[in-house]
């Protein structure tokens, strides 16, 4: 007897009807991804459009231990279904950081990996993946191999950002960052419109972690009126964690809650309320991971869901093509609580990375027809302004538009054909976006 | 520091239990039988920060040995403080309506070995007048049902021997925690439909070892689960027997 579950990602949107697979160990694992003739691993489900659904889903969260942690070094190996926030409760105490980290410490490291996840600190430090030494990977064939900057290092550059399309990341070694507190001095700069906003970040080019809140309805002057938070890990303050459980939201709000009105007003106040060039000293904890205090905030966005919409832009040009897009979206948008923006520094060598020198913008959209139809649109939009859209948050992209704009997209399927993971693993998302 | 023996560790909410002692530094003696994956949870609680971690795989159907295994627990961390007791299986109900040696095993796996244990633990705990035993009952035991009355059963079997076994260790200062997790979501019940009344195995850990912390007698995972069972047993049988799904 099979059983079905309805899954989804953090968005809420798509839905799919998946087997669940939840293998306790490693052998177990194996036997499953044998046994299976197609199938796609998961984590944490936090990427939020359709990446890691599909019918059969490899739940990795189970294989999640520690290997080894070298205190003297900051070498940490681990098993890749274990969370980030697992690892900072052992690592943080001992005077050790992640290297990067996204905005939710409720992620696997197999997924960091797989989504090649960026940081405040992109432009210092890249992504996740240039911050794993080695890792294991387990074929479609049944073999496990290691891949690193020196083995294996076409399936590396195809598995780090390569959307878990590779194979089951089983085990990685990463190379932790060394701090002194487990505070961060947080400074914020206010900008009035996009350009300054973008001035800023170059200005301030030499911070270790920056990045802009946005306020995304505001039109005309005010288009692009943002407050750039900068960091820096201080000395002092001790190197104790708080990891208090997130309060639940058990049920889902009524979407209406959020309606342009609502939105405006919080945007609003929030712009007033930030006070320019102040220093402050925040728990690492609530400056990386605001959103991890409150537990399911995605049932905000009632039970339709909604989808996040991530794109970079190349830096020429970069920002009067934000401006034209900014228009575009305070102009039609249902708008968003929370849109971010960051300068991005120089790609990496992974085939599937997102991340290219510019600047990435991320917003929420409640789930609408409309949505859809203006997403389209921007895609089309972000697309001609030779910039991407980032795969860990999409749930729309036509193939032809991947394909435009993940050039690599060829070489990336040579080597998974290479390592035998054409048909063996597969999601929603490589099928619409014309993957093997 | 505390000694912890830990039976049973492979189960997701043992583990889990574990990986809150490990935090706090304490000694732990881990058995269980799957070999790969006891190793495997050894290795990651001394990464946590248990003090020391040793382990024995032991299939703990095999009675003979247990007096054996406690010594060897006892010896190697010098006494022991605390023991979970945590392991079992899910029956499976159909199977064990058709095969009675299925019933019998499954049975001897939920029920016998464990008062074997219990046995043996409670008269050396006994002699020393100290220690907690926890063991890991269900909500399954308070009302048998259709859908899964054996393991129901030996669930009950360990309800009410731990509730003699309470009162006969009270004047030895010995505390008996029964716990009665609800439903949780592990690997065991990777074959269940989940609702909104399925918990994570992380979220009932920090209940039981608050249990632990404070000697409780009997608690509910999630605690709500004492209300749910209050419900459930105040149904008339008469309408109980009727209660079952098409």
């Amino acid at each position: 007897m099979t059983v079905t579950s309805k899954i989804s990602g953090w968005g809420g949107y798509p839905k799919h009807e998946a087997q669940l697979l939840m293998p306790p160990s490693f052998s177990a694992l194996k036997a499953e991804v044998q046994k299976q003739k197609t199938l796609i691993p998961r984590g944490m489900g936090r990427s939020y459009g359709d990446s890691a659904n599909a019918s059969v889903v490899l739940d990795t969260t189970y294989c999640d231990h520690f290997l080894e942690f070298d205190a003297n070094v900051g070498l940490l190996t681990v098993e890749a279904g274990i969370t980030l926030r697992e690892i900072l409760k052992v690592i943080v105490p001992k005077g050790w950081f992640l290297p990067v980290t996204p905005g939710t410490s409720y992620v696997t490291l197999g997924g960091a990996i797989a989504s090649d996840v960026h940081g405040k600190n992109h432009h210092i430090a890249g992504t996740f993946g240039q911050h794993v030494k080695s890792m294991s990977v387990l074929l479609g064939t049944d073999d496990v191999v290691t891949a690193s900057p020196e083995e294996n290092v076409d399936l590396f550059q195809a598995t780090c950002g390569g959307m878990g399309l590779t194979g089951v990341i089983i085990t990685a070694t990463v190379q932790l960052t060394p701090i002194r507190s487990s505070y961060i001095n947080q400074r914020a700069i206010k900008t009035d419109c996009i350009e300054s906003a973008c001035e800023a970040f170059e200005a301030n080019s030499n911070a270790t972690y920056s990045v802009a809140w946005i306020d995304c309805l505001a039109r005309g002057k005010d288009l692009g009126r943002s407050v750039l938070m900068l960091g820096e890990h201080a000395v002092s303050g001790g190197l104790e964690l708080n990891t208090k459980d997130s309060i639940a939201i058990p049920i889902y709000t009524p979407s209406a809650l959020l309606n342009r009105m609502t939105i405006k007003a919080f945007n609003g106040a929030y712009w007033y309320k930030a006070k320019h060039n102040k220093t402050q000293s925040v728990p690492l904890m609530s400056y990386f991971y605001p959103l991890d205090a409150i537990g399911s905030w995605n049932k905000f966005y009632g039970k339709a869901g909604f989808m996040q919409f991530q794109f970079v832009l190349p830096k020429a040009d970069g920002v009067a093509n934000m401006r034209l897009l900014l228009t575009e979206i305070a102009e039609n948008g249902g708008g968003s609580f929370l849109a971010v923006l960051k300068q991005f520094g120089e790609p990496n060598n992974n085939l599937l990375s997102f991340p290219i020198e510019g600047y990435t913008l991320a917003l929420d959209f409640k789930m609408t027809t409309e949505t859809i139809r203006l997403l389209n649109k921007l895609y089309n939009i972000v697309s001609d302004f030779g910039g991407r859209i980032y795969l860990t948050k999409d749930a729309l992209m036509q193939e032809a538009l991947f394909k435009r704009t993940y050039p690599k997209w060829r070489e990336f399927e040579l080597i998974r054909q290479k390592y035998g993971a054409i048909g063996k693993f597969s999601s929603e998302q490589s099928k619409r976006l014309g993957l093997a | 520091m505390k000694k912890v023996l830990i039976i049973g560790v492979t189960s997701a909410i043992a583990e889990h239990c574990a990986r809150i002692w490990a935090t706090r530094g304490y000694e732990l003696y881990l058995v269980g039988r799957n070999e790969e994956r006891v190793q495997a949870i050894a290795a990651d609680l001394k990464v946590r920060g248990a003090a020391q971690v040793d382990s024995h795989c032991i299939d703990l159907n095999e009675m003979d040995y247990h007096a054996a295994l406690l010594n060897s627990a006892e010896s190697t961390m010098n006494g022991i403080d605390t023991v979970l007791i945590a392991h079992g299986t899910l029956s499976n109900q159909k199977l064990c309506e058709q095969s009675i040696e299925e019933m019998l095993a499954e049975i001897r796996t939920n029920a016998l070995s464990t008062i074997s244990l219990l046995t043996l633990i409670a008269n050396r705990f006994e002699a020393k007048q100290a220690g907690t035993i926890a063991i890991l009952s269900s909500v399954a035991g308070d009302r048998g049902r259709a859908t899964n009355y054996v393991y129901g059963s030996a669930k009950a079997m360990i309800t009410a021997f731990t509730s003699g076994l309470r009162q006969r260790l009270h004047k030895s200062s010995v505390a008996v925690v029964t716990i009665k997790p609800g439903f949780v979501d592990t690997p065991m019940t990777a074959e269940f439909k989940k609702g909104l009344l399925w918990t994570k195995p992380s979220s009932v850990a920090r209940t039981i070892t608050k249990a632990i912390d404070k000697r409780k007698d009997e608690v509910y995972a999630p605690a709500y689960w004492w209300g749910i069972m209050l419900l459930i047993n105040s149904i008339p049988t008469k309408l109980f027997k009727r209660l079952t799904k098409k």
